[in-house]
Order: structure tokens, then C-alpha cells, then sequence
């Protein structure tokens, strides 16, 4: 049995768990509400007068504190609470594959809500003439930015047995992550801090990192802070498994 | 096919598991016994590979559980003790999911489920969602998990607790026929399914192994093995007990509801103890109503020897 096979038998079973609940539906249209409400009326999209989705991309790293430790919150707590993580890890995989595979399907499941957001595009190229390669670049930092939030609530969510405690640990991190880039709060570090300190903190916060996206830039840096992110908060993941499990 | 060797698990302070060493070879079934928090449950987690030993080890079959442990994984069966099971899927698409995860597809796929539905009696409930069904269902549908690749080992703890009592004959007719070709652990309280299932059965107590035989073996080890009763008139009861006890061979003699027990001085006088009891009578002319030796009974043992000392020093 491949690892591939593995991870896509548990992906497959937690997608299919999202969709079996009506929490997923939930999920979808508060998503998309939402998405619109502050596109549209808090953005001030027509007002801008401007062919671009930049008053609907500034919203998702407040978004997403909110509505990404919602999707992953249950991901291991609830196996630890069930008991279902003993079940898992008797089974013949390996703890990276059940890992990897229960971010995916979560992973996949935020990526169709944001693709469910498809009539922006539609709208904002009926109304003008947008740069659509800038937009592009603005769903995959978007994306990218879901998969960093979701890989921190499932590390959280490996922490404890309890989806409350697993919800806020991570919204706490997730604003540690956006307040560290957050224009007002630079602004104010500045005043006593030296430049290069209020640059390095920055330099840890999502919006820094999603900022060139929006503008419709990918540059390598970005990538590789989302990614690392992901990275290291699945492998953090596993090893509080792994100290779980040990006692 | 398992071989355990000084595992020992060490929680905080505690030490739940203390040096516990077995083996069990295919056509066995083993009957794990113990008080509750005696280290059962934390034995089987460690042979099945959910919890690391800090010490000791695992052979299941030719693999080490730490070293390789998904070989090892894929040679067990495992029932944990409170069953657990998705709750949002139905028992099709649970069995399903496990069978996708012992690498089972296609016709073999359909099949294996086909085949521990039939033996766990899931045939009515297998489109249900598993949250609607009844906790001995829910059992059944994770010790049919269990049971899906036909595993040549297969670790059950506490695999009868909560059926009803057919339920849970039928559970350990199935035990026992799997014993045959499979090398079969399992924790119980009820110490009629050693004698119901078991080939072999294992006391452990604060993490200790304090007894390990046949069920017979074990019923052997009671105070009352070998224990000749007899209900006889024909002398007062001072005399009999006062003739009883003078017999070669009779450590002490005891009034039970009427009749007289007479224990056996140690284990090589008890399969003389009868004929001897049956000659006093014959030579006294007392008339017997009733003559039997005691087998010997495992709630005693295993209450004599799991029991803490302070407790047990009385009664005896």
C-alpha cells in the first residue's frame, strides 16, 4: 500500500465527513455571505471605481481568523475525544500520512468555499476590464494564507480533546500572525522600536507575506512562507501526537 | 505469533505496566484478566502499537512493533476498549474505509466486508449511520473492523462488554472458532469466558502477571480444588467433622449449608481424598445423601490473588 493511497483514504473519508454534516453547508454560505458583505458593502467596491478585487482580497486574513480554526478545529480533537485516534493509529499508516491527509481534505474543502466566490471575477470583469492574472495571483495567496491558518488550528487541534479550547488557541495565534504586519500596529511599534526589529516582527505576519500577492506579484519569499508555515505546524502536529500517544 | 518481552509503561509516577512477558502461538486464545487499572488495557495498546513501551519489547510475528511497526499493524486486528467508530458514517462506509486501509479493493474489498458483516450480524443496520445505532451495534461494527482483513492476529479488549447475553455468546462462539487458525488475545471481567473461550488465560495484577495456565491450571490454584463435600446422617455432625478431620490427608474440615466440606491437606491427597472419605463412611455406617469434589472456583482465585494483602489475610 502506497503512501499516496493512504493519504488519499483519509482524505477521502474526512471530505466526505465535512459534507455528511450540515456544518459544511453552514460553513459555505456564511462563507460566501460574508465574502460579498465586505466586498461589496465594507469595501466599497463600486465606490473605488476601480476594475480589481482588492477590496474583496483585504478582507480574508480577518476572514479566515474566524472562519478557518472553524473548519479545523475538530480535525484531531475530536478523534482524541471519541477515542477514533486509537483506531487510526493502530491502523497500518504512518502518522505523517493521516496527518497530511486530514489537513488535505481540509485544505480542499476551504479551497471549493473560496472557489465557490467565482461570481466576483464574473462581475468585476462585466463592470471593466481587470488585470485577471493579478487576480489569480490573489486566490493562490489566498489559498496559500487558508492552508498556513488551517495547518496552525490543526496543530492546536492536536493539543486537546475539547474544540473550544482547540477554536480559540488557534484564532489567538492566527492574530499574533496578522497583528505582527498589521499597518496601524507597525505604525505604533515604530515610535520606539528600531526599524529593523518592527521589519523582523513583520516579517513573521501573514499580511506582510499575502500583501504582493494582492498586488498581483508571486514572489518566491511569499511562497515559501506559506509553505513553511504549513510545514512546520504539521510537523509540530505530529509531534504532539507523538507525545500524546507516549503519555 | 506475539511475543512479549519485560514490557514495562511508565505513566508520570506510576508504573502501569511492570515487566510483563508472554507468548501466544497460532490456535491459542489467551483471556486476559485482571482488576480494573490493573494495566490490561495499556498491555494491548502497546501490542497493538498505539502507545510506545518505555521498556521491553514487541514481536508480532517476524516485526517489532517500534521498529516496524506498520508490518507489525498489518498483521493485527485490533477492538480498543471503547469500541470507537466514526459516528457520521454509515457501518458500510466505515467497513469500507477500513478495508480501504488494509490495502483490500474490488471483488476481495466486497467480499471481506460481505464476509464480517455475516459474522458480526450487521446485515440490518449496514446502510445506518452509526449514531443511530444501539452500543451493542456499535461494538460489532468495530470488532467487525477488527476482523476485516482476516487478520493472523487479532487483540479484543473487553470484546463482550456491553452485548446482551446472546450477544455475548455469540461473541465468544466466534472467539473461539477464530482461535483455531489465529493467535487470539483478550480482556474480560467475566471470568465465565476464560472457560467459555479461552485456551490459556493470564492474571495480572498492579501491572504484574500473578497467574498464567489453563483454565483448568488456574482453578487448580482455589483454596476449594480437591475439596470433598458430602451430605451423610447416621453420627452428629461433631463426630463426622472430629472422624473427618483425623482422616490422613485432611487439613481442616468445614460446615457449608448442611453438609460438611473436608479440604484436602495439599494437592497429592486430593485425588486419594475421596475414596478415603467414602471408606470412614462405609466403616461407620453413616449413610451418604450426597458426595462431591470440588473443581475449584476462579472468581475465589482470581479474588485471593488480585485482592491487596492487608484484605486477603483474614479469609484465608
Amino acid at each position: 500500500m502506497s503512501a499516496g493511497h493512504m493519504i488519499s483514504t483519509i482524505a477521502r473519508r474526512e471530505l466526505t465527513s465535512y459534507f455528511a454534516s450540515p456544518v459544511a453547508y453552514v460553513f459555505l454560505v456564511i462563507f460566501l455571505l460574508l465574502t460579498g458583505f465586505f466586498t461589496f458593502t465594507a469595501g466599497a467596491f463600486f465606490e473605488r471605481g476601480e476594475a480589481s478585487l482588492a477590496s474583496f482580497f483585504m478582507w480574508h486574513p480577518w476572514l479566515y481568523l474566524v472562519l478557518v480554526p472553524a473548519v479545523g478545529m475538530r480535525l484531531w480533537s475530536e478523534e482524541r475525544r471519541a477515542g477514533t485516534l486509537e483506531l487510526l493509529f493502530t491502523l497500518p499508516i504512518a502518522p505523517w500520512q493521516a496527518i497530511l491527509g486530514k489537513f488535505l481534505a481540509s485544505w480542499l474543502f476551504l479551497a471549493i468555499a473560496l472557489g465557490l466566490s467565482f461570481p466576483v471575477i464574473l462581475t468585476v470583469n462585466v463592470l471593466g476590464e481587470p488585470d485577471n492574472g493579478q487576480i489569480l495571483a490573489g486566490y493562490l495567496g489566498s489559498l496559500l494564507m487558508a492552508g498556513a491558518y488551517l495547518a496552525v488550528t490543526c496543530m492546536t487541534s492536536a493539543m486537546t480533546r475539547n474544540q473550544v479550547v482547540s477554536f480559540i488557541l488557534s484564532v489567538v495565534i492566527l492574530l499574533f500572525l496578522i497583528l505582527a504586519g498589521f499597518t496601524p500596529v507597525t505604525d505604533l511599534l515604530v515610535r520606539w522600536a528600531s526599524p529593523a526589529f518592527v521589519d523582523t516582527v513583520a516579517a513573521f505576519s501573514v499580511m506582510t507575506h499575502f500583501d504582493g500577492f494582492q498586488r498581483g506579484v508571486i514572489d518566491s519569499r511569499d511562497l515559501l512562507f506559506f509553505l513553511s508555515v504549513i510545514g512546520f505546524a504539521l510537523f509540530a502536529t505530529g509531534v504532539i501526537l507523538r507525545n500524546h500517544r507516549a503519555g | 505469533m506475539i511475543r512479549i518481552e519485560n514490557l514495562a509503561k511508565t505513566f508520570g509516577a506510576k508504573r502501569a505496566v511492570d515487566g510483563v512477558s508472554f507468548a501466544v502461538e497460532r490456535g491459542e486464545v489467551l483471556g486476559f484478566l485482571g482488576p480494573n487499572g490493573a494495566g490490561k488495557s495499556t498491555t494491548m495498546r502497546m501490542i497493538t502499537g498505539f502507545i510506545p513501551p518505555t521498556e521491553g519489547t514487541v514481536r508480532v510475528g517476524a516485526h517489532d512493533v517500534v521498529e516496524s511497526p506498520l508490518q507489525a499493524k498489518r498483521l493485527i486486528g485490533y477492538l480498543p476498549e471503547a469500541a470507537p467508530s466514526y459516528p457520521d458514517m454509515t457501518v458500510e462506509g466505515f467497513l469500507s474505509f477500513a478495508a480501504d486501509m488494509r490495502g483490500l479493493a474490488g471483488d476481495t474489498k466486497k467480499r471481506a466486508i460481505g464476509r464480517v458483516v455475516e459474522r458480526c450480524f450487521l446485515a440490518s443496520v449496514i446502510h445506518q449511520s452509526i449514531d443511530t445505532l444501539s452500543k451493542g451495534y456499535r461494538h460489532r461494527t468495530c470488532l467487525a473492523q477488527a476482523l476485516i482483513h482476516d487478520p493472523e492476529v487479532l487483540i479484543l479488549d473487553e470484546p463482550t462488554d456491553g452485548l446482551d447475553p446472546n450477544q455475548k455468546h455469540e461473541v465468544r462462539n466466534l472467539i473461539r472458532e477464530l482461535g483455531a487458525s489465529k493467535a487470539i488475545v483478550f480482556s474480560t471481567h467475566i471470568l465465565e469466558e476464560v472457560d467459555a473461550a479461552c485456551s490459556r488465560a493470564i492474571i495480572i495484577d498492579r501491572g504484574k502477571i500473578v497467574a498464567n495456565g489453563t483454565p483448568a491450571e488456574l482453578r487448580a490454584m482455589s483454596v476449594f480444588a480437591g475439596a470433598v463435600t458430602l451430605q451423610a446422617s447416621g453420627a452428629d455432625t461433631e463426630t463426622m467433622t472430629a472422624k473427618l478431620a483425623a482422616l490422613d490427608g485432611v487439613a481442616r474440615v468445614e460446615a457449608v449449608d448442611g453438609a460438611l466440606r473436608a479440604y484436602p491437606r495439599d494437592s497429592s491427597a486430593s485425588g486419594r481424598l475421596v475414596r478415603t472419605v467414602v471408606e470412614l463412611a462405609a466403616r461407620e455406617g453413616w449413610q451418604l445423601d450426597g458426595l462431591r469434589t470440588e473443581e475449584g472456583q476462579l472468581d475465589e482465585v482470581f479474588r485471593r490473588i488480585t485482592l491487596p494483602d492487608t484484605v486477603k489475610a483474614p479469609s484465608r
